[in-house]
């Protein structure tokens, strides 16, 4: 019965595939992101942690319009990258990267923003008397010990990477082997005659592929907690 | 060796202090909460003054008129604080080396051992913060401040966290230092018998004002 597929195979790694290059691309964004909320006080501030949020919230097909709108070939931003740079996100599986991308941003940007506060700002300054300038404050202190909790952010975003639907396939459509994720080819199988047993292998797939996320995130967390009391 | 002459509103409490000395070991003496840790990190450039000057060996390292703040990693201090604070993702070697790593200096090995010698903590290289007594936890931070070759030495209160038992533990390390290192300290305290011990000047602090200033003997 646990026979998979060529077609679901082609799913399963384009899920993959479209998954890892998202959450890479996100995740330095995200620590950005996550050391600027944490450690710094600005005008602006709660506006900005809504937005990160807003994917979270907002309908998944909306997020997915509108990034139609903005990085389709006729979108403002879409259109500058097609004709400048050659790079295109419409209907093809980068612009499924990046709809993963967005949509799993609040969920990594979460882990590492908590880590980083956690950390005791008495170390950063420590290490700023021993004669570290704050970037180098940064990578040698701030970042090592926000590690586990980066790599759990990393974890979480790729989970919900790789489940993404609504905004994938409003802006890439479900086109196999090129944007048809296991979520997109789910749905499709179980409009499909016949297509139960399919759909269901993918199912299980799925299935495994988040708890495995899961529990890499949790332990992640733990060796956080112990990083931190220098055991 | 260090003048300051700074003013500090911190919340209702007004820190106000002026002194200037060239003692080996400047005890800064008062209660808690006298001003004593905000003065300090302002000579470490971690808290900035309202007003004022700060000049640590010829450098001016803070004046408010002329709009100069050196920031901390530029003053070339080490500072020890009440709680250690090693770094918990670094073993005690690395924590050792992490001043010298920072500054871009070259290797050391005679300074590096005589250091070590000094504080006893050769055998701990390889452990981690966590793994570490209390005393053995201030003795590496001592020694992580030194090796990053400071011109001034900061001691807050260093043994104030420490039972009695290693408080006499620590204390002939530190006078082995002021005798031996040569390098000039400021060491604060609230505990008289302490800072007779290894004060060669005392400031007396009292609710944000320099209130006397002279050898040990102004702590009787």
């Amino acid at each position: 019965m646990f026979e998979i597929s060529p077609a679901e195979w082609t799913a399963i790694l384009l899920s993959l595939r479209v998954a890892v290059v998202a959450t890479l691309v996100a995740t330095p964004f995200g620590i950005a992101l996550a050391w600027l909320l944490a450690r710094h006080d600005f005008w602006g501030k709660s506006f900005l942690d809504a937005v990160v949020h807003l994917p979270l919230v907002l309908p998944p097909v909306v997020t997915g319009y509108l990034l139609l709108l903005t990085f389709g070939r006729k979108g403002l931003i879409g259109g500058f990258l097609a004709d400048t740079l050659g790079i295109v996100f419409a209907f093809r599986w980068t612009g499924a990267a990046l709809a993963c991308g967005l949509m799993s941003f609040p969920l990594l940007v979460r882990p590492m923003r908590l880590s980083i506060e956690a950390i005791d700002r008495k170390l950063e300054q420590a290490a700023e008397t021993l004669g570290a300038a704050p970037w180098k404050v940064f990578f040698t202190v701030t970042l090592p010990l926000a590690l586990p909790g980066v790599l759990a952010g990393m974890v979480l975003g790729f989970a919900k990477a790789i489940g993404e639907f609504g905004a994938t396939i409003t802006f890439v459509s479900n086109i196999p082997g090129e944007t048809q994720t296991i979520s997109s080819a789910i749905y499709s199988l179980i409009q499909t005659p016949d297509g139960d047993a399919a759909a269901g292998r993918l199912v299980i797939v799925s299935i495994i592929l988040a708890l495995g996320a899961l529990i890499a995130a949790e332990w992640f967390a733990r060796r956080a907690t112990a990083r931190l009391h220098g055991n | 060796m260090l003048r300051v002459d700074i003013e500090k509103q911190l919340g209702e409490f007004t820190l106000a202090a002026t002194f200037s000395s060239e003692g080996r070991v400047i005890g800064l003496f008062g209660a808690s909460g006298a001003g004593k840790s905000s003065l300090v990190n302002m000579i470490a450039g971690l808290l900035r003054p309202d007003r004022g000057t700060i000049v640590i060996d010829g450098e001016t390292v803070d004046d408010t008129a002329a709009g100069i703040h050196v920031p901390a990693w530029r003053r070339r201090i080490g500072y020890v604080f009440q709680d250690a604070r090693l770094f918990p993702h670094l073993n005690v070697a690395q924590n050792l080396d992490y001043g010298r790593r920072m500054n871009g200096l070259p290797s050391d090995p005679a300074q590096h051992k005589r250091i070590i010698d000094l504080l006893d903590i050769g055998a701990l290289q390889g452990r981690r913060p966590g793994k570490l007594s209390g005393g053995e936890r201030q003795r590496v931070a001592l020694g992580r401040a030194l090796l990053s070759k400071p011109r001034l030495l900061l001691l807050d209160e260093p043994l104030g966290a420490l039972d009695e038992g290693r408080k006499l533990e620590i204390l002939p390390y530190l006078v082995r230092l002021r005798d031996e290192a040569n390098v000039p300290m400021v060491y604060v305290s609230h505990d008289v018998a302490e800072l007779r011990q290894l004060a060669t000047q005392i400031v007396m602090l009292k609710e944000g004002r320099v209130t006397s200033f002279g050898g040990v003997k102004v702590l009787t």
